[in-house]
Order: C-alpha cells, then structure tokens, then sequence
C-alpha cells in the first residue's frame, strides 16, 4: 500500500470501476456469442462477477491507511456531537482556557527568565567569571547589581588570560539626561571595550563601541543606544548618529544604535544606553570607582575559546589567581581581610541565559505559582471528567447499540478521546490567546516605578511543546477514564435497560463522587494558599517597623561641580535642609545616609577590648531630627545636638538591640566601642549617648537588630554630589515644588526626585503582591470549580433517585426531609474532601514556607478559614439541587417510570 | 493497514489458494481479470468454482505486494481490459507458494488416509 494511492485513492477506484466494466462487457459479449439475448447476457455476467460496488469498496479499504481514516471520521463526528451540546462544549472550552492560559502564561515567564538564551551568537559559550571566597568574604563597597568585580582585578585578568576568546567587563547603572529640574533616569550599562565583540552583536545604526573607544581618560566619550531607546526618545531618527547625549552632565557623543533583539544581559530588564568604562572617571572626578581596589561593582563575562573546555578555563583561571590577587591587594585592608582576599579564586560558569536579580526573586514563586495554576487545571480536568461521564451515560444506549453491531471497544474509546482531545485542543487554543494577553500583564504587575520590567515573551519551541502537551495531557485526564468506563457495559444490558443509564451507575457514581473529592481537596489547598498568601501581604503591610513611615516623603538632590563646587557641598546641603524645613506645612526634615526598609545596607565590625564582634550592628547617619521625622522615641539618654562637631569626642545613639548584642544591656549609656580598622589608620572611640527603641532597618522581613546612628554633623569627610532627605508634612502630602523651587533657588542645575517613602516601601512587595494576586485568583477560580463539579453531582444524584425520592414522599416523606436527605449527601463529600485537603496543605505547606511573612504555612486560622468558606460553597451548590428534589411531585417522579 | 508478507496458509487458506492459482495462471504470459478468472475454472475442470468478483481485490493484493503488474491493453475481441503480468517477485512467490501448498496437501493426505491396518478403536 501506498501513501501516493491512499491520497489519489479516488482515480484509483475510478479505475477499478473501469476495469470491473471492462469484465462485463467481455462476458456479456462471450455470453452472447454463445446463444444469449443481451439482456440474459448482461445479467448473467453480472451474476458471474457479484457485487461490485462489494468489490470496489474491499479495494478502497485496501488502499487506506485504516487508521487515518477512521480518525477522520472520529474527528468529524466528534465535531457534530460537540455542536449538538454548545453549552457543554463552551464550559468545558472556557474552563480549559482558563487553565491553560494561566499555565502557559506562567511558563512563558519562566521560560524567558530562566530558561531561554540571551539573544546574542552562540550564547552557550559564554561563560561569568566570579570570585570564589572559600568560606570568607569581601570587604568593601558594593554597588550596581552585579557587584562580583573590582575594576582593578578586571583590568589584571583581562591581560593576563588566555582561555578566552573575548572578554568583557560590564556593570548595571543608572545614569540622569536631565541637566537641572526634574531627573530623567536613563538605564545604562558601562560596558568595556570588547562588549559588543564578544557578545557578537551588531549595529542596527552607526557602530558599536570597541576596545578604541575603551582607554582611559576618554575624552568626550562614545555613546551607544539600545533599538528601544533609540526609537521611544529620538523617534528612529538615524540624524542622532554624532549629536551630543548628556548623562549625568557629562556630554556623550552617541555613535550607533544596536540590533532591535538585543536587550542587554540582564534578563528582565532592558538597557537605554552603553557608555565605555573609562567615563565612569568622569561621572564624579572625586570619586573615580576605576582605580578603586576595594569597590566591587563589575561583572566578567568571557566567550570560551574554540576548543577550550569550562574545566580547562577553570583550571587556568585557578592557576592565574595567586597572582592576580596579590597584584590587586586593596591598601588599607585589616589583616584578617587581606589574608581572606589573597586566598581568593577565580572561577567560570556558564553565562549562556544571562544575569538577573529578577531570576533569583522570582524563581520560587513563578515555579509555584506554575504548580498552582496546574492544580486548578487538574480541578477543571475534574469538572470535565464529571461531565464527559454524565455524557456517556446519557449516550449509553447509543454506545452500547455501536458495540452491539460490531465495533470494537478500542474504537468507541478512541472516538470518545477524539471528542476530549477536540475539546483539550479548542481549550489550549484559547489559552494561548489568553496567555499572550495574561503573561503580559504578568510583567506589567513585576515592574515599579522605579525598576521597569522588561521580558521578551516571543513565543518559542519551548512554549509551543507546553501548550500541546497540557492539550494532551488534560483530554487523557478528563477523557481516558470515562471513556473506558462507556465501553464497559454490556452492549445488551444497555439496550434492555432503555437508555436509562441503570447498568453500572453505582460504580459511575462512586467514580464521580470521588472526582468532587478530590476537587474539593485540591480547592482548599488553592484556597489555603490564596489566604496565605494575601495574609503574608497585609502582614508586610501592616508590620510594626518600629517607627512610622507614613507622611514621609523622600527627596533626593544631586549637585553639579559647577553650581556646587566641592569644597562647599557641606554647607550647601545644610542650608538646603535649612530651607526645605522651612517650607509651610514641612514638620521636620533631616538627611539620612540609608532610607530605611528599601534594601539598602551599611554595616562594620564592632570591636570590643580588641575582640571583633558578632553580628555586624547595622549604621545610619543622620541628623537630630531623624528620630522626631521618623517616630521612633527615645528610651534613654539624648538626641544628636549642635554641640556634637566634628572635633567634639565622637557620639552614637543605638537602639535596644545594640546594647544586648555587644554589653548585655539594653540602656549602655556613656559606654564606648570602636570599629575594626587597619593598624595605620585611627579608629576613634564612640561614646553611647543615647538609646532609641527598636526598629526594623533595611528590610520589613528582617527581624530586629543592631543599629547604631552617627550624627551628619561629626562627619568630617566632604559629602558626595548626592544628599538624601526625609522629609515629614503635616498632611502627609508630597511637597514636590516647593522642594524643586527650594533646590533652584540655590543651584539650577541641581537634579531632584521626590516621592512617599510608603510608596518606595511598597515597591518592595512586589513578590508578595504578585503571589497574593494570583493566588488569590487562582484561589477562587478552583472553588468555583469545585462548587460546579458539586452541583453537577448533586443534581445527577437527586436526577438519579428522582423515583425514590417520589416514594418517599409519596408515603409522607416532609420536604425538608428530602432537602436534608440531600445535604447529608453531599455533606459527607465535603467533609471527605475538606480532611483530605487539609492533609494535602500540609504536606505542601512547606513548599512556600520561605515566601510567607508573619504566619506559617500551618497557621489553623488560615486553614479553618479557607475550609469553612469551601464549606460555605459546597452548602450553596448543594442548595440547589436539594430544593429541587425537595420540590419534586411525587405523582410525577413516580409516573415517569 | 493491509498486512505485508505471506499470511500463514492455515489462517487464510482460501486466499491463499486464489493468490497462488491467479500467479500460476499468469505464468503463461499476461492476462486480464476476465481470462484468469475463466482459466482457472476450465484449468480445475470447473471443480473450482471461483466468484470472479473475488479475484479483484486478490489482484489488487498481489499487485500492491509487488508479486504482479498491471498495464492497460486491449482485449482479443477489441476492448480495453486491464492485463496483469507475473514480476520476477511473484515468480519467486509462486514456487514458495506452490512449495508450502505441496507440503500441505502431503500434510493433510497423511491424515485423510492412515495406515489401513491400525486396529480400530471403539
């Protein structure tokens, strides 16, 4: 048999009909020649030869892969049964897209967080170079995302490898276009001279930047901008190519523009601009991070080179280290951290998908979150199960009168798949549509104001493969079983039983019943979790810091050299303090070298009668009115006042923590302590003059620790360009021009950013959010299932006893009877489904014990809660179908049979 | 999907039969269905009564197999016919075929006529 005559087996049966003709005509005329009349002729030769169109079509089948064609048939059949029942179709369609949009969005997040490659040539040979402490750490300043690197031990590796055939430095900034007024922040990467070369990207316009354009002392520096930037800020004008780009008031010259596909490598967000390493010595010529050994704020990606494997890289870059770190040894390093540092090795990994913090925050929950929209497939995979049996039954007679005239069962199960499978397809088809919209505002939901996301959700072979086989996989989960179930009966007790559906409904039933068990255990689990999770959110929310954040706004000012010289910053900043607190309706401000709860860290090592202490005490710098703006009250001794300069003898307050942690007393006024310092640099004695109450420090999840605040007023080295206020109002409000006008008046040139310290705290949720949202969602969506799938058995159920339930009124049965009668049913369900879901909870509840805050995954409350609302649910679903039994006459259910 | 290869005989003994007359007839050079279906009858002296509409799908079979050819020609009496002719493969066919079909006829003789002196069992 042949593919080329199952395709044309129409011509070919065309000629069989010929030759069959061919036959008659030739008996026909040697039955004439032998003495018959045509007619006689004709009819005998057709008696010789029997029926052809018997014939033809046992050639016909011949040529058919049987297979397919049956196939086809199933498929237009199951197409026809489908229309019949559009309501059906269209729940079972809906409740799948539901499921597998929310799914495959997911995993398109997933998909190009995690597992794609970075839209450059040959990503897999790519590899991050990072330095491997042995058990120490490294001390020093981290900035930037990606702090792995010193400038200086970049610059050393990157003369003294081989393994690589090219290799670049490359560090995350923010830099500001605005030349004074509101800032304009612009994404930026400082990238090294090799960065586009290695990575094998091309210019879209212009060119890019190579190692020319790299060298120190730059001059006016090159600029590149990303295909996005170019085409949001400059409208595509290819005119930009040589126009001058202000960043961070240093004058860039833009060169070229990137290909369209090239993002940057870091995943989840997207750069504007890629400025040379060598600028970076202009950004702010008082603080040149280049030459810096202690500043960490570099990333090293190399492309191997051919025939280099990553354990040979490996071994030479272990091989270089010794070396390297001694060459790079940062000067004033205490000797404890100059012994760690030199024992410091370098090694490679694959770099293939590239860096993102976003990667690491969002992993745990994006794959739970995946295991949680699968589970309210699996709900709905129940729901359709139910229905498809409540089909089958109802077509048992047609079924059975099938398998009664020849049909194999195997046939009848496959035609049934089809139908789910038909189902499964039309569902995932939607879903996909949905994902593409649902994925979307995924990313929209991750993004701040601050720190836009930015995913590439191209769909690839990946997500393909997912769509289809969730397709696959729910039309075997909801179809296999009730399909296998159809076929068993016995084709003559079906028949006899009139359709009725009476053979084997015990069994059928108890399959049901224990689908809507098992939905409602799933259900409590996503419910459970759904109420976690909100609950870890409004814990966030609500948590006690210790101090009050709302009615603080925030406000940052950065100085140009040519407004402010540097010499006098200090004074500038004071007097701008002066004049913001003056503002009508500002109650208090004062300056904060760290904005609590957003993340950001300064911290040293106390040292006691020589004995370096554990933990680190976490340090503020700030002014008297700190504790006033920010609430927190003083438990003992004195606030910061204009007597402490920087020649008075140093003083600290510290909060509770700070006294148990290091003197075993939560009030060690007028005792002193100093910080670990290399043997050639002073390390002055700072005296407790006061003691503040507790409070949360970087992070609102972070339990209480050691604090200490310096007064800005003793701090004798000359300020940065950049001064961060916060600022309390009476009403609470944002007091963003008279701040702006305030700053002008003084420097015109100034940048300024002003907004509410709850917003940038609430920023800081964004994974809790996310997971309340969805979960929530989800949540509901699986309990409204389960409440279908309920009802669904109920009313087959009371549909089922309809005569009974005559009987039984008949003979004085009172209707609320029967309503109870069919509430201790489905009671029963609920209660089996409820214990079994609590179970499940538990076991899962250690999957997100590390996403939740202020409640554990076993809270009783949350479990009660989420059980006496599914309860609640069941009751209502139940009600239904109950009121209608109760509701039954009886002459009616009782003359129906 | 049509099975490839020689049935075993005992399954389809009937099949078989006609696929290895219809090769035999052919032998003696190409045919159309007509022809073989009245050689076989007037070559069995009619014991054979085949249903000519039979032999269609059996041509069809073997021509699918690749043991017999087909072209269009025109008849004795000046009509258009189908011919089949034998391939080398089917000439292999036929004497595989003819083999097993001795074999057995030997075989069932064997049983038909046993030894005419093993005493009777009642």
């Amino acid at each position: 048999m042949s593919w080329r005559r199952f395709l044309r087996r129409a011509r070919w049966d065309a000629e069989r009909a010929e030759e069959l003709r061919s036959y008659l005509e030739i008996e026909t005329a040697e039955n004439v020649s032998r003495g018959m009349t045509p007619e006689e002729a004709r009819a005998a030769a057709h008696r010789r030869l029997g029926n052809t169109t018997r014939i033809r079509e046992d050639i016909y089948e011949m040529n058919t892969v049987r297979m397919f064609a049956t196939v086809g048939q199933d498929v237009r059949y199951a197409a026809r049964v489908l229309r019949r029942s559009p309501a059906f179709t269209l729940v079972a369609v809906l409740s799948l897209a539901l499921g597998i949009g929310a799914s495959t969005a997911i995993f398109q997040l997933i998909d190009a967080m995690r597992l794609r490659s970075l839209p450059v040539a040959h990503p897999n040979a790519l590899v991050d170079v990072s330095i491997e402490t042995h058990g120490t750490g490294r001390t020093g300043r981290f900035t930037s995302r990606y702090p792995r690197m010193t400038n200086p031990i970049w610059e050393h590796l990157r003369e003294a490898q081989h393994v690589f055939e090219g290799v670049f430095a490359w560090s995350p900034a923010s830099f500001d276009r605005s030349t004074g007024g509101a800032s304009r922040p612009v994404s930026g990467i400082w990238v090294s001279g090799g960065f586009f070369e290695t990575l094998g990207v091309r210019p879209s316009l212009g060119r890019l930047l190579g190692p020319a354009d790299d060298r120190r002392g730059c001059g006016t520096p090159a600029v590149v901008l990303s295909d996005a930037f170019w085409r949001r800020e400059f409208a595509a004008n290819p005119g930009v190519i040589g126009t001058t780009l202000p960043l961070d008031a240093v004058p860039y010259t833009i060169v070229g523009v990137t290909e369209p596909r090239f993002f940057g490598l870091e995943v989840g967000r997207r750069f504007d601009v890629a400025v040379p390493l060598c600028a970076e010595a202009l950004r702010d010529p008082a603080d040149v991070q280049l030459d810096r050994r202690q500043d960490w704020w570099l990333d090293v990606v190399g492309r191997l080179a051919p025939g280099v494997t990553l354990a040979r890289a490996n071994a030479e870059l272990n091989g270089l280290s010794p070396a390297l770190f001694a060459a790079t040894m940062p000067p004033n390093y205490t000797a404890s951290d100059a012994k760690a540092y030199a024992a410091f090795t370098l090694t490679a990994e694959p770099a293939g998908t590239g860096a993102s913090e976003l990667r690491s925050a969002y992993s745990q929950p994006l794959w739970l979150l995946l295991g949680i929209a699968g589970l309210v497939l699996l709900v709905a995979c129940g729901n359709l199960a139910n229905l498809m049996l409540a089909r089958a039954s109802a077509r048992e007679r047609e079924l059975a009168v099938r398998l009664a005239i020849g049909a194999s069962r195997w046939r009848i199960v496959r035609q049934l798949l089809v139908e789910s499978f038909m189902l499964a397809a039309a569902g995932a088809i939607l879903g996909a549509g949905l994902a593409a919209s649902l994925s979307r505002a995924l990313v929209a939901s991750l993004a701040t104001a601050d720190a836009p996301v930015f995913v590439d959700l191209g769909a690839d072979w990946r997500i393909l493969a997912f769509t289809a086989g969730l397709a696959v996989l729910t039309s075997l989960l909801f179809g296999l079983m009730p399909a296998i179930r159809a076929t068993r009966t016995a084709p003559g007790l079906a028949i006899r039983a009139g359709g009725r559906g009476m053979s084997d409904s015990r069994e059928r039933s108890r399959l049901r019943r224990g689908l809507v068990v098992g939905q409602i255990a799933l259900s409590l689990v996503l419910v459970a979790a759904a109420l976690l999770f909100a609950g870890t959110l409004y814990n966030l929310q609500h948590a006690d810091s210790g101090m009050q954040t709302s009615g603080v706004a925030v406000a940052s000012v950065t100085v140009r050299p040519e407004d402010v010289p540097e010499a006098s910053r200090a004074v500038f900043f004071r007097d701008l303090v002066a004049r913001v607190g003056r503002i009508p309706g500002v109650e208090g401000v004062t300056p904060a070298a760290i904005v609590p709860l957003l993340g950001s860290i300064a911290n040293d090592t106390v040292v006691l009668d020589g004995h370096r202490m554990k933990p680190y005490p976490n340090i503020n710098v700030v002014g008297p009115a700190f504790f006033a703006v920010m609430r927190i009250p003083f438990i003992a001794g004195r606030n910061f006042d204009p007597t402490d300069t920087p020649v008075s003898p140093k003083v600290a307050i510290v909060d509770e923590a700070f006294g148990r942690a290091y003197f075993g007393t939560p009030q060690p006024i007028g005792r002193g302590f100093s910080f670990d310092r290399p043997a050639d640099q002073p390390s002055p004695v700072w005296r407790i003059v006061g003691v503040v109450r507790n409070t949360k420090y970087s992070d609102l999840r972070d339990d209480l620790g050691p604090i200490v605040y310096f007064a800005d007023t003793q701090d004798a080295d000359p300020p940065g360009p950049s001064l961060t206020m916060l600022v309390r109002t009476a009403a609470g409000q944002v007091p963003t021009e008279p701040i702006l006008r305030a700053v002008h008046k003084a420097a015109p040139g100034a940048v300024v950013t002003v907004g509410r310290l709850d917003d940038r705290i609430d920023a800081t949720f964004q994974r809790e959010r996310l997971m309340a949202t969805l979960s929530s969602f989800f949540g509901v969506l699986a309990a409204v299932l389960a409440a279908v799938g309920l009802y669904g058995v109920m009313s087959y159920l009371v549909a089922r006893r309809r005569t009974e339930i005559g009987i039984r009124l008949a003979l004085g049965a009172t209707r609320l009877r029967i309503m109870r009668l069919v509430l201790t049913e489905s009671t029963g369900l609920v209660a089996v489904g409820l214990a079994l879901g609590l179970l499940l909870t538990m076991a899962a509840g250690r999957a997100v014990g590390a996403l939740l805050f202020g409640l554990t995954a076993t809270n009783p409350w949350i479990l009660a809660l989420a059980a006496a609302g599914l309860a609640l649910t069941a009751v209502l679903a139940t009600a239904i179908p109950a009121r209608r039994a109760s509701r039954l006459s009886p002459t009616t259910a009782l003359r129906e049979d | 999907m049509p099975k490839r290869g020689t049935p075993p005989i005992q399954e389809d003994l009937l099949q078989g039969t006609l696929d290895v007359l219809i090769l035999r007839t052919l032998t003696f050079g190409p045919a159309h269905g007509h022809t073989i279906a009245h050689a076989i009858e007037r070559r069995s002296d009619d014991v054979l009564q085949v249903e000519h509409g039979s032999l269609y799908p059996a041509l069809h079979r073997l021509e699918d197999r690749g043991w017999i050819a087909s072209f269009w020609g025109t008849s004795e009496n000046n009509r258009r016919a189908r011919y089949y002719r034998l391939t080398p493969l089917g000439r292999r066919q036929l004497v595989q075929q003819t083999n097993r079909w001795d074999a057995l006829v030997a075989a069932v003789n064997r049983i038909l006529r046993p030894a005419p002196d093993e005493p009777g069992r009642t």
